[in-house]
């Protein structure tokens, strides 16, 4: 996974969340290794709670307390933004001071963020523009007219009709679609290096989500930024991603190019994943009166930690005395293919 | 928005007229009146009343007349000359008696609301921003107390405190020799010195319950998604917080407005008696005591108009700060 050519632009090692409740520890991100380069689509996917979201959240120190970083190192290769250097500065995100001036340098300016809620994601009383001016301000030599005309430009960037108009808008008076056309549109005002998508589409329908999904792809070519995708939808990830991490509880399972993912599957979290996928034609021809395939199980208690492989539990191919015995390493299967599992060790 | 402020103002009126008809209303329903009770009180103690001057006194105030003849009278008076009628108590029109008074109350109760805002307006936030510390229990604490404690007991402990320790005397709104002197210099520095007590006690049940209000409503704003997306743009900590959910937290607070100032004008009265302030709201006490009708009427009327005002101007703010209920129905 040590790659030390340019186009590394994020390099995360043993990353640990937890968040200490009275309940118990919850090891929301536990062990995550992960590389993602420039100009690339990483897609991350799993279940509800397999922590891709606070592994989001912890790059960009956004975790509230009672979460915090436990271990680990979140390595950012920054280059300057005006390209005069290729040359690369290793900033540790891990170790910055999270209400700190240098995270603060970083988030929105090298690294933004694009929610899952467009419903919710801006302040009900501050018009479009404001929130989006905001950011121009702080992050670049402009005056207030200048980050007005970015707004503009940017808010037509995102095909945002009328943009004149919606400048001055609240953001209740968009519709969903427009409203998280405006939140990508504050996310790229200052042309990231990186834009993670936490589930932007979720909340919308599926006409919206293709407009969405599309928008971004010609964005990411027009501006040069690697998209960090962080979905539960398979068929998203398929239309997106370039490459795929499998998320299982707080770790990855499974690392490899989009059609690897599909067409070689091989941890057995990410085999069951993709046969958990209804098929249309299937079920509208009506062929075979066949049961949907899933993943037996629930996945464990978030409090407890199993001994050996955390699928274990839910595994098909489950090795009594290895699997619940030993932590499997990450294996590499292929020059692109890692996957963490005793079968391949 | 004019149209808006114009309908509220017109719709003003008739519920201004409605207060007044009721303050009257339930002022008359104890059998009697101010004249008949005091003649009674005069014959017990063996005095002889003068027959000429009770018939000239009736007929002055149409106390003969029935009892919304003597409803109109009274609101034509106060509509067209500000006339709030004649205080038997006092034996002084009602506008001479609570005119300085009602200014004094006025003055108090507005430095109250200043010191109920600017102290728990921040408190609030901060309090919600460091909940379950040591700051929120501590605030805490002190604001149940606040709540908890009324303000008289309240008067009479501060009041023995400084008596006792201080050795001042804190009670009234003069010392002796400044009580009837023309306005100085030494009598406003005399005024302030006698002010902070019932301000302060005013301020503290007040600025106790605003605490509570915004820091629930702090923790409701500061969980939503648009202040995670404010600290991913980088803005500083303060600035998220003050641009972002104190900027919709503090909508109930200043829908309060409108009514807290009536509140304090008032809630006051017990302290004041206690305090032995000379301002209107022991005169209340007083004309609803010995059915002066005039003067518990036109108080009641100047609250109710208060009050009026008081939630036109809340509305306004809150429509100035909150796009949704400005493009809401302000224009409907």
């Amino acid at each position: 996974m040590q790659e030390n050519d340019q186009s590394v632009l994020v390099e995360i090692k043993g990353l640990r969340t937890y968040f200490h409740l009275a309940e118990g520890t919850v090891r929301a991100v536990d062990g995550v290794d992960m590389t993602m380069h420039r100009k690339e689509t990483l897609g991350i996917v799993g279940e509800s709670g397999c922590g891709k979201s606070i592994s989001a959240y912890s790059m960009m120190r956004l975790v509230q307390p009672p979460g915090k970083i436990e271990a680990g190192d979140i390595l950012f290769y920054k280059t300057p933004k005006d390209g005069s250097s290729t040359q690369s500065e290793i900033v540790n995100l891990a170790k910055l001071d999270p209400k700190g001036q240098e995270i603060r340098n970083i988030r929105g300016n090298y690294i933004s963020m694009v929610f899952q809620e467009p419903m919710t994601a801006m302040s009900p009383v501050r018009t479009v523009g404001e929130q989006i001016m905001e950011a121009i301000i702080l992050h670049q030599k402009v005056t207030k007219a200048e980050a007005r005309e970015i707004t503009i430009d940017m808010l037509s960037r995102v095909r945002m009709s009328n943009p004149q108009k919606v400048v001055d808008d609240y953001p209740f008076q968009l519709s969903g679609g427009m409203r998280q056309r405006a939140v990508i549109a504050m996310a790229l005002s200052c042309r990231p290096h990186l834009l993670i998508a936490d589930e932007p589409t979720t909340a919308l329908d599926v006409t919206t989500e293709a407009q969405i999904l599309n928008l971004m792809r010609e964005l990411q070519d027009e501006f040069g930024m690697a998209i960090m995708y962080i979905t539960h939808n398979m068929g998203v990830i398929a239309e997106m991603a370039e490459n795929v991490a499998v998320m299982y509880m707080g770790r990855v399972v499974e690392q490899t190019d989009v059609k690897s993912i599909f067409f070689n599957p091989q941890h057995p979290y990410t085999q069951g994943l993709l046969q958990s996928i209804p098929q249309l034609r299937d079920a509208v021809a009506k062929t075979e009166h066949r049961r949907l395939e899933t993943i037996k199980g629930m996945v464990p208690d978030p409090y407890s930690r199993l001994k050996g492989c955390p699928y274990h539990p839910r595994c098909p191919k489950f090795i009594s005395g290895v699997c619940d015995e030993v932590d499997p390493p990450v294996v590499r299967t292929d020059d692109n293919h890692l996957v963490r599992c005793h079968l391949y060790a | 928005m004019l149209n808006y402020i114009l309908m509220r103002i017109l719709r003003m009126i008739p519920q201004i007229l409605l207060i007044s008809l009721l303050a009257f209303v339930i002022i008359q329903l104890p059998p009697g009146d101010y004249l008949t009770e005091r003649i009674n009180r005069l014959k017990a103690s063996g005095l002889t009343v003068d027959d000429a001057e009770v018939e000239r006194l009736t007929r002055m105030y149409g106390l003969d007349k029935p009892m919304h003849i003597q409803y109109l009278k009274w609101i034509t008076n106060i509509v067209t000359k500000l006339d709030f009628g004649y205080s038997f108590a006092f034996s002084r029109p009602v506008n001479e008696i609570i005119g300085v008074r009602m200014g004094t109350t006025f003055f108090i109760s507005f430095l109250a609301f200043i010191v109920c805002w600017s102290f728990a307006i921040p408190v609030g936030i901060l309090v919600a921003v460091k909940q379950y510390t040591f700051v929120d229990y501590f605030f805490t604490f002190l604001g149940f107390i606040g709540l908890a404690v009324p303000g008289f007991l309240l008067a009479l402990v501060l009041m023995y405190i400084s008596f006792d320790v201080f050795g001042l005397k804190v009670g009234g709104l003069f010392s002796a020799e400044y009580m009837t002197a023309p306005w100085s210099w030494a009598r406003v520095k005399d005024f302030m010195m006698h002010l902070w007590l019932p301000v302060l006690i005013l301020a503290i049940g007040g600025t106790a319950n605003l605490i509570r209000t915004l820091r629930a409503t702090m923790l409701d704003e500061l969980r939503k998604q648009y202040v995670t997306v404010a600290r991913a743009k980088g803005l500083s900590e303060f600035k998220v917080l003050m641009l972002y959910p104190v900027r919709i937290a503090i909508n109930p607070i200043v829908s309060t407005f409108g009514w807290l100032l009536v509140w304090f004008f008032s809630g006051g009265t017990v302290v004041e008696i206690v305090l032995n302030l000379d301002t209107a709201g022991p005169i209340l006490w007083r004309a609803l005591m010995t059915q002066d009708m005039y003067t518990a009427g036109a108080y009641i009327v100047i609250i109710g108009a208060l009050t009026a005002v008081g939630s036109l101007v809340s509305d306004l703010m809150l429509a100035a700060i909150d796009p949704r209920i400005r493009f809401g129905g302000l224009e409907a």
